[in-house]
């Protein structure tokens, strides 16, 4: 067997190897009943799940069933297909070695400017990465000696962070989005990154002619920087420390 | 009392924060802002807004600021104006200051007298369909759209929910300004609207006589326009209010003057109406350490209803909140979280106490989350808590589905039949009584410090929240007025009456 056709093919895994037993649970808009559960039988069989069988449904009101379903999943995954994605382009550094890094490759400080942007008033995200306290045990960038940091709060006008940038020369931004009702946080960091553009308009990338732009929240788990125009995104639970050691990975060259 | 706490460092305890308070409240009684003074004005029954959806309680109070300035109130200019929609406005001296005073009164009056008939009207409504015992089940919706937000809440109520909170609109509280009009685009929340407000109670008392249960219904009075809405609520017989003395500053970066301004007034008409207020300490503890923090929620309570006795609110109205969010990876961590809770519980025997359920340990497994709302649900009925906010496993994935919202019920009537009366049996060891004292010790500490530096330069260095809000910092100051000698307002006049 060569390397191109081995194949390596696994199914879910319930108390026996191959058994391929899963659980899901869901909700239909139809009253309960015997009806009720054919039509989840029918959706769980179109979702691959065969032979499947309803270990719970109960009415939710007159009008909705929940169900819990288990049933044997009829596809197979070639995990020899699956390539790992990439870890952190970048090494994790302690505040000691990301201050040092900074003295060292700018002799300056490094310019944070952070905020909520649009209508989104939470901000838990951005003060948990700026403000001294941090998160999950590491301290905030404003405890860095080396990291100059603006925080701006909640709500500020895009029109307010760019100015507030360019007053302070910024060498990063930093906005957190909280909100995703309407998908509000992708609109609303499509509409900073371009106004970025517009206001540094003989830029070449982030921290080239212009601040990085880099954007934090729990749900930008389905778009690209790219999608969104911004040089870098962080999830939920990002911590400080990588903040800072990405800040000095994309703007301190040696 | 199972604690032992010692009744002196309780008694130490609270003359400390009203030692702490003082100041805040004698600046707060000194001077008005433009909310307090739109508020007068929506009590004298001014309503609607221009053709660019300005509330002419803006327009007018903007107006009066120009031309006569807000120093003496805006009800004199107001009422001696012939015909305020020329948005002229001067004060008025001699015969015709005293007929426009007079006007006033009788106007505000009327808007007063219809509070206390919404009082009256809760309490024969209370009668007829039933109180539900505690702990009260709070459950809330949150969809943008008033027509949405009806249906679900009903079917919430008719699942068990005992009160309604309406979510508002996120970027609401940094409005000066209350929309008008029944709304159906909010983003995670819907606006918090007089039309909105009417809306949902009168789908509530619907529910209420279909179940023989009276639903309450709570909005949020936090934000610039406190003042305001909390007279809306008055006027439309909402039931709670979220009403924090703190809240607005430290998490929504509102200036800290402004903050206490509205939030006498605010208190004062909460305290008129009826309305029992929900404090926001549980917040402190989505920022700080459940563990480490603990004292400062316990102190911010003591705040809280010393700031709510000044503006007239019994022991009866304050909802003081805390929260359920210690780590569960730590050794005792159920334990500790019964300290804390009974702790509360027996510093404020009268108080209809908040729980909010974990947040921040909520990691996505939802199975483990349930887990743990179970646990809190044991929390709040072993500590006798009042009023109960439902959490949902999905905590920290989306808003909650129809399913999250009735698997969450489902776990809460089952602690409360299971358990319901386990507080009886409830005898706290040594553990929980030298925690409990530890924490009221640490209380007396820092209420010391905030006493001895002044509140406001406590909240500007972060105290609270870990978040620090300097005195002039922040949105809203420039609303703030010192109030001159002649200042006069009808609304405050009758609030702080001898009852």
């Amino acid at each position: 067997m060569t390397v191109e056709t081995m194949k390596q093919i696994i199914r879910p895994y319930g108390d026996t190897t191959g058994d391929a037993m899963i659980q899901v649970s869901f909700t239909l808009p139809v009253p309960h009943g015997p009806r009720a559960e054919l039509a989840a039988l029918q959706l769980a069989g179109k979702m691959g799940l065969d032979p499947a069988s309803v270990v719970h449904s109960k009415a939710m009101g007159p009008d909705f069933t929940f169900f819990i379903v288990y049933g044997k999943a009829t596809h197979l995954i070639d995990y020899a297909g699956i390539v790992a994605p990439e870890g952190r382009e970048f090494e994790l550094l302690t505040p000691a070695q990301v201050n040092t890094a900074v003295k060292a490759g700018l002799g300056r400080r490094l310019v944070v400017v952070g905020a909520c942007i649009g209508t989104d008033a939470h901000t838990v995200g951005i003060d948990a990465i700026l403000n001294v306290k941090g998160f999950a045990g590491e301290k905030g960038l404003e405890y860095y000696r080396e990291i100059e940091v603006h925080n701006m709060g909640a709500q500020v006008a895009v029109g307010d962070l760019v100015a507030k940038a360019k007053a302070v020369d910024a060498d990063a931004v930093l906005v957190s989005q909280v909100v995703t009702q309407k998908s509000a946080h992708i609109h609303n960091t499509k509409q900073m990154a371009a106004a970025f553009t517009e206001a540094y308009p003989t830029s070449l990338t982030g921290g080239l002619g212009r601040p990085l732009l880099i954007v934090g929240g729990p749900r930008f788990d389905t778009v690209t920087p790219s999608d969104l125009g911004v040089d870098r995104i962080f999830g939920k639970g990002t911590t400080p420390g990588e903040v800072a050691s990405y800040l000095v990975h994309a703007l301190v060259r040696e | 009392m199972k604690l032992g706490l010692d009744p002196a460092v309780v008694r130490r305890a609270r003359d400390l924060a009203a030692r702490a308070a003082e100041p805040v409240i004698e600046m707060a009684r000194t001077h008005t802002t433009v909310s307090v003074e739109r508020a007068v004005l929506r009590l004298a029954g001014v309503t609607g807004a221009d053709a660019d959806g300005i509330p002419w309680v803006n327009r007018i109070v903007d107006a009066v600021r120009d031309q006569a300035g807000l120093e003496h109130g805006v009800a004199l200019p107001f009422f001696a104006a012939a015909n305020w929609r020329s948005m002229r406005f001067e004060l008025p001296t001699g015969a015709e200051r005293d007929r426009a005073l007079a006007r006033a009164r009788a106007a505000v009056g009327a808007g007063v007298a219809r509070i206390d008939r919404n009082r009256a009207d809760r309490d024969r409504l209370l009668a007829r369909h039933g109180d539900p015992g505690q702990p009260w089940i709070y459950l809330i919706v949150a969809t943008g759209d008033i027509h949405e937000d009806i249906p679900q809440a009903q079917a919430a109520a008719r699942e068990g929910a005992d009160v309604i909170a309406v979510i508002r609109s996120t970027g609401q509280s940094l409005l000066d300004y209350v929309p008008e009009g029944a709304t159906r685009h909010g983003y995670a929340g819907t606006y918090a609207t007089q039309e909105n407000f009417r809306l949902m109670r009168a789908a509530l008392d619907e529910v209420s006589a279909e179940l023989g249960r009276y639903v309450r219904l709570t909005n949020y009075a936090s934000g610039l326009c406190m003042p305001e809405i909390a007279t809306l609520a008055g006027l439309e017989r909402l039931d709670m209010m979220l009403n924090d003395c703190m809240y607005g500053i430290i998490f929504r970066d509102i200036n800290p003057r402004r903050t206490f301004v509205d939030q006498r007034f605010s208190r004062q008409i909460h305290a008129r109406a009826g309305i029992v207020i929900n404090t926001g300490e549980d917040n402190y503890l989505t920022t700080a350490d459940a563990i480490d923090a603990a004292h400062t929620v316990v102190a911010s309570q003591l705040l809280n209803e010393r700031f709510g006795h000044e503006a007239g609110l019994t022991d009866r109205q304050l909802g003081l909140g805390h929260a359920f969010e210690i780590n569960p990876r730590i050794p005792d961590s159920f334990r500790l979280e019964l300290a804390h809770a009974q702790l509360v519980r027996e510093l404020f025997p009268d108080a209809p106490l908040k729980y909010m359920p974990p947040t921040k340990h909520m990691t996505g497994n939802i199975f483990a989350g349930y887990l743990l709302d179970a646990f809190f649900n044991l929390a709040g009925v072993m500590t006798g808590q009042s009023i109960i906010l439902i959490g949902m496993m999905t905590e920290g994935i989306h808003t909650p589905w129809l399913s999250d919202r009735d698997l969450a019920l489902e776990n809460v009537r089952y602690v409360r039949r299971a358990a319901g009366d386990l507080s009886e049996d409830f005898t706290p060891g040594p553990f929980i009584r030298e925690r409990a004292a530890r924490v009221l010790s640490e209380t007396v500490d820092l209420l010391h410090r905030v006493a001895d530096d002044g509140l406001l330069n406590a909240i500007a260095d972060g105290v609270f929240g870990v978040t620090k809000r300097p005195a002039d910092g922040g949105r809203g100051l420039d609303g703030v007025i010192e109030k001159a000698a002649g200042y006069v307002n009808p609304a405050t006049e009758i609030l702080e009456a001898a009852p």
